[in-house]
């Protein structure tokens, strides 16, 4: 029947910190498959994409996570992210006097090396960084400035999506990427991440909004509550979620604080 | 947020590549200063008379500062145990027999000492057109591309040589810039300096490679006092580059050199420095003193003076490489990385003196500060009566990485000219667990992602050094950065 998938999480439980927040997490991804995650603020989704990456502060108490049939939990995040997942951050971070073209050569040769590929040299790399750049609008001169200093919000995120596009990921996280965008740059951002779109690739969207599921539109969509999957089904969910909230939902905690 | 970086902490043991001993016979004087101990070292150069009284100047004068409680420089951010000058060794030479008549006859162990530093010494495996003096203790063994040099008029020799062949030379510059009771260190080494080198560029030339001298001290207890002295005739340009490395060793060793720069009209010096003494090791054991004084003179209308420096090594850096801006239009610039990391301390900064018209001055200095590493940046831009229109420009940036960590800025500013402009800037940041998180989301290791952040940092020094010593530096920020963060 189907084979088997690309990422499996299994009852997955995970702290930030000292506190238990994901409380059995069952998801199964498969190449080729969109899966979105919705859910009120506190649920737990930034702490399950920042548990799938690897990030320092966040501790898996149980259960597992594999990718391409491999234990991801034990897996340093730079080794992760050369294995193929990839995040597109919420928040992207500015890095002060380092210029994007030469971080995006480092990250791209890195992820190569570990593909057993050759380097890119620098006018390979330049003719492949502006082919993708195309993609998401981006101008050039963006490019020999320090990584998203003094970027806007959606330039930012313009950046995360072409950082997406040249390395290439098999699993690709966006979390909150609508987050902050008009409605222009949503558009650019849905139009990089439906050019990822392939049968080798699942993508998992965390997103707040169903906005954004009108341009990338995912095959399934879960909604996340108290740590735990409460419900999942087709786009029509998120629909759904949008006319009614969350409150109709069995087992969604309501509350107010945000995340 | 918990930052845990353990595997930070194994890389923080990153050897000190450079610690070896070469294994040779010295010759040495006994420890201890004395009017003796100069003569002898004077006697041992066959020296002229009126160096001999310059020394005993400097050394009746190193004397007193000893006995004044205000002699010795307590201003600076550092702190160590007093030296006891009497225990140090203040001439230390690997024995030859005979003068060298070229470079073959040089002792095969000191050769392959510098081939292990990666200096060449024989010309025709040289580095791409870089002439060398190599220093090791208190002299110099060997300069290379003399020939060539000659040809265009350029004397670049050991100190000693010059001494030798063109005292009128020596005579006329030695003690121009620095006095030799300018400060402490500086006296001491007008008292006992042993060795250094000597570059003279003549009218209108422009010198066809970079000059370079490399300091290697190898014996045990043993001081090294360099002197340097170069100077630029009229519409002249020479760039200047300086290396140091010492041994790892349990005790201190007093490194305290001197440079002097003369620049006349027109004429241009660039001089860069990666400096890499032995630092001690995490718990501040060992690592060399590098208490020194440099400084240039623009003399000439339109003469430039330009330092660059990455400051890698030494357990404790006290240096401030400065200009006088005597020359109208005369410009001075100080670019400067300076890394303290381990139990490391550095008190290093510039000072810009402007006395003549429309002088201008740049100031770039980047201080990294990690492990229990702890520096200063010290600065002083003076605008005297008669500096109508002089400019200045400083920006002081510090890059932490930990909590254990310190950074001060301490900028002195005099202005006696109205139509004198300052600027200055100043920022601290950090290397945040983000940024560091953000870079090996993207696949770049831990290491190589500090290294990308210090290394862009520091971007605005690094771009002035020469394309053989950038690449130098920038691996030596990174060995020395490793294990840096957590």
């Amino acid at each position: 029947m189907s084979e088997a998938p690309l990422v499996s999480i299994k009852n997955l439980h995970a702290n930030a910190g000292e506190t238990p927040i994901l409380k059995g997490i069952d998801l199964e991804l498969r190449a080729g498959e969109v899966h979105a995650i919705m859910g009120p603020n506190g649920s737990g989704k930034s702490t399950l994409s920042n548990v799938l990456v690897g990030k320092p502060g966040y501790e898996v108490t149980g259960g597992e996570v594999t990718f391409q049939g491999e234990d991801l939990t034990d897996m340093d995040p730079e080794i992760r992210a050369r294995a193929g997942v990839f995040l597109a951050f919420q928040y992207p971070v500015e890095i002060p006097g380092v210029a994007n073209n030469y971080f995006l050569r480092t990250a791209v040769n890195a992820v190569r090396e570990h593909r057993g590929e050759e380097e890119l040299d620098a006018i390979d790399f330049l003719t492949l960084l502006k082919e993708k750049m195309k993609l998401v609008e981006m101008p050039e001169d963006m490019m020999s400035r320090a990584i998203n200093e003094g970027f806007s919000g959606g330039e930012k995120k313009r950046n995360e999506i072409l950082q997406m596009l040249l390395l290439e990921p098999s699993f690709c996280i966006l979390d909150e990427t609508d987050s902050g965008l008009d409605i222009d740059a949503l558009r650019i951002v849905a139009n990089g991440v439906n050019q990822m779109r392939s049968p080798d690739r699942t993508m998992l969207v965390i997103t707040h909004y169903q906005r954004l599921l009108d341009y990338i539109v995912p095959d399934h969509v879960h909604v996340l509550s108290g740590g735990r999957i409460v419900k999942s089904g087709d786009k029509s969910l998120a629909l759904e979620l949008e006319e009614k909230g969350y409150g109709w939902i069995d087992g969604v905690e309501e509350e107010g604080a945000s995340s | 947020m918990a930052s845990a970086n353990p595997d930070l902490e194994k890389l923080a043991k990153q050897d000190y590549k450079y610690g070896f001993v070469t294994e040779i016979e010295e010759d040495r004087v006994a420890p201890g200063l004395t009017e003796d101990v100069v003569r002898l070292i004077s006697a041992k150069k066959n020296e002229p008379e009126w160096l001999l009284e310059y020394r005993l100047k400097a050394y009746r004068r190193f004397r007193e500062m000893l006995e004044d409680e205000n002699g010795h420089p307590e201003w600076a951010k550092v702190s160590y145990p007093e030296i006891d000058y009497d225990e140090i060794v203040y001439y230390s030479a690997p024995k030859q027999e005979k003068k060298l008549e070229s470079l073959d006859d040089l002792d095969p162990e000191l050769r392959e000492t510098y081939d292990k530093l990666g200096i060449s010494l024989l010309e025709q495996k040289r580095l791409n057109g870089i002439a060398v003096d190599a220093v090791f203790d208190s002299v110099s063994v060997a300069t290379t591309f003399k020939g060539e040099l000659e040809k265009h008029g350029i004397i670049f020799c050991s100190f000693s040589e010059a001494v030798e062949n063109h005292p009128d030379l020596v005579k006329k510059y030695l003690g121009s810039v620095v006095p030799y009771s300018d400060n402490f260190f500086a006296c001491l080494n007008a008292a006992v300096f042993s060795d250094g080198s000597f570059a003279y560029i003549p009218k209108g030339v422009r010198c066809p490679m970079e000059l370079s001298t490399y300091f290697r001290i190898n014996a045990a207890g043993t001081g090294q006092f360099e002197r340097t002295l170069l100077v630029a005739d009229e519409d002249s340009y020479v760039s200047y580059l300086e290396g140091c490395t010492a041994p790892q060793r349990d005790e201190n060793q007093l490194h305290a050199a001197v440079v002097e720069l003369v620049a006349l009209d027109r004429a241009e010096i660039k001089y860069s420095t990666v400096q890499n003494w032995y630092p001690g090791d995490e718990n501040g054991v060992g690592g060399i003193y590098n208490f020194v004084t440099k400084r240039g003179a623009c003399r000439g209308y339109k003469s430039k003076i330009s330092w660059t420096q990455v400051e890698t090594g030494s357990a404790i850096t006290w240096k401030y490489p400065s200009c006088l801006l005597i020359g109208d239009e005369s410009v001075g610039e100080f670019y400067s990385v300076a890394m303290t990391n381990k139990r490391q301390q550095a008190d290093t900064g510039t000072k810009m003196i402007h006395i003549g018209k429309n002088t201008s001055s740049t100031i770039i200095s980047k201080g990294i500060s990690a492990g229990h590493g702890d520096q200063s940046y010290r600065g002083l831009v003076r605008m005297g009566p008669k500096a109508q229109g002089a400019r200045n420009y400083s920006q002081c940036d510090s890059l932490l990485m930990g909590d254990q960590c310190g950074a001060h800025t301490f900028p002195y500013l005099e202005a006696s000219n109205p139509t004198a402009t300052v600027e200055h800037e100043a920022t601290t940041s950090k290397i945040s667990d983000d940024q560091l998180f953000f870079c090996r989301q993207r696949g770049i290791s831990e290491e190589d992602a500090i290294s990308m952040i210090v290394n862009g940092f520091c971007k605005e020094v690094l771009r002035e050094l020469p394309m053989e010593f950038a690449v130098e530096a920038q691996n030596l920020l990174s060995v020395s950065l490793e294990g840096a963060v957590g």
